[in-house]
């Protein structure tokens, strides 16, 4: 599987994301950067990695959906090719338009960096399939924006359409408002495009891969894509 | 030469935390006459013609393309001399 992790100026987890990447699919990854135009021949995936890019400046995302590189980007996700935006990836990708809806400020403003609990609400894409529907997973979270708003017919047709990749849950599963730690609307964590080829999720499913990180259960997302 | 000023601000049913957090930050100075504080941001843009209509046309494409989301935010746009 051919794959790339894009860099931004203040991208900082993308090291992160090509280390995962290397371990599932034993390849390296490409590493573009924000002023590349074009993309690699024949790509499976590109991963938009997390950190700080362009410093937040306007508002998270703002600066780097407007690169050169999203352009191809943009034609790449039209074709097929598969898009993982992780943390700022996720920003980009609303700020850019792939993905519909916004990343507000956490409802207590405060950065949050711990664990938590995902619920896999759906396995009908190629990034969930090797999970079981309503499994709950642990994996990192590590930001100030990742409160998920969209308007009222936006959120239904994501709700509608099965679009809704993962919530923040308790232990058990349950959606509460305390397992939600930064306010997202019906705690969304992760949501897909229509297509269903492109991802975007806060958490950091990168970090939770070897043993020794305490924790395993994000392997199955990478795994899931070179399953797809 | 056209000066522009455009003013984005939150929508009113947006949560503002920063500005929530200011608005404590004031009352525990005492300023408790502040009762309710909503952060903004202000562009002030030169532009290199002088054509006020093309100015104004100009700057609402500059708000809706990259200075506002206006999912969530609403702009507005002065042409001043």
């Amino acid at each position: 599987m051919k794959t790339a992790v894009v860099v931004f100026p203040g991208t900082n987890r993308e090291r992160d994301a090509a280390t995962a990447l290397k371990a599932v699919t034993g390849t390296a990854a490409h590493m573009l950067w924000h002023g590349d135009s074009e993309l690699p021949q024949g790509l499976d995936l590109v991963v938009l990695p997390g950190g700080f890019s362009y410093g937040d400046y306007l508002r998270c995302g703002a600066m780097a959906a407007r690169s050169p590189i999203m352009s191809a980007i943009k034609q790449a996700a039209e074709r097929g090719v598969k898009v993982l935006g992780i943390c700022n990836g996720f920003q980009i990708l609303c700020e850019s338009g792939l993905l519909p809806g916004v990343l507000q400020h956490n409802v207590r403003p405060k950065f949050r960096c711990h664990t938590v609990n995902l619920r896999v609400e759906t396995t009908n894409s190629s990034f969930t399939n090797l999970y079981a529907q309503g499994q709950v997973i642990n994996v990192p979270i590590a930001h100030g924006e990742g409160n998920y708003f969209a308007d009222a017919q936006t959120l239904s047709q994501l709700e509608g359409d099965d679009r809704v990749a993962f919530r923040y849950c308790t232990d058990a599963g349950d959606i509460t408002v305390q397992a939600n730690p930064n306010g997202a609307l019906n705690n969304i964590a992760g949501i897909l495009n229509a297509q269903r080829n492109v991802l975007g999720m806060m958490p950091h499913p990168e970090n939770h891969i070897f043993a020794e990180q305490g924790c395993v259960d994000g392997k199955a997302l990478f795994e899931s894509i070179l399953a797809a | 030469m056209l000066k522009a000023r455009v003013i984005v601000t939150l929508k009113p049913s947006v949560l503002d935390p920063q500005g929530k957090a200011i608005e404590g930050a004031l009352q525990h100075m005492g300023q408790g006459t502040a009762s309710s504080i909503r952060q903004g941001k202000v562009f002030d843009i030169v532009l290199n013609h002088n054509d006020k209509a093309k100015a104004e046309a100009e700057v609402r494409t500059m708000c809706t393309e990259l200075l506002a989301n206006t999912l969530m935010e609403n702009f507005t746009i002065q042409i001043l001399d």
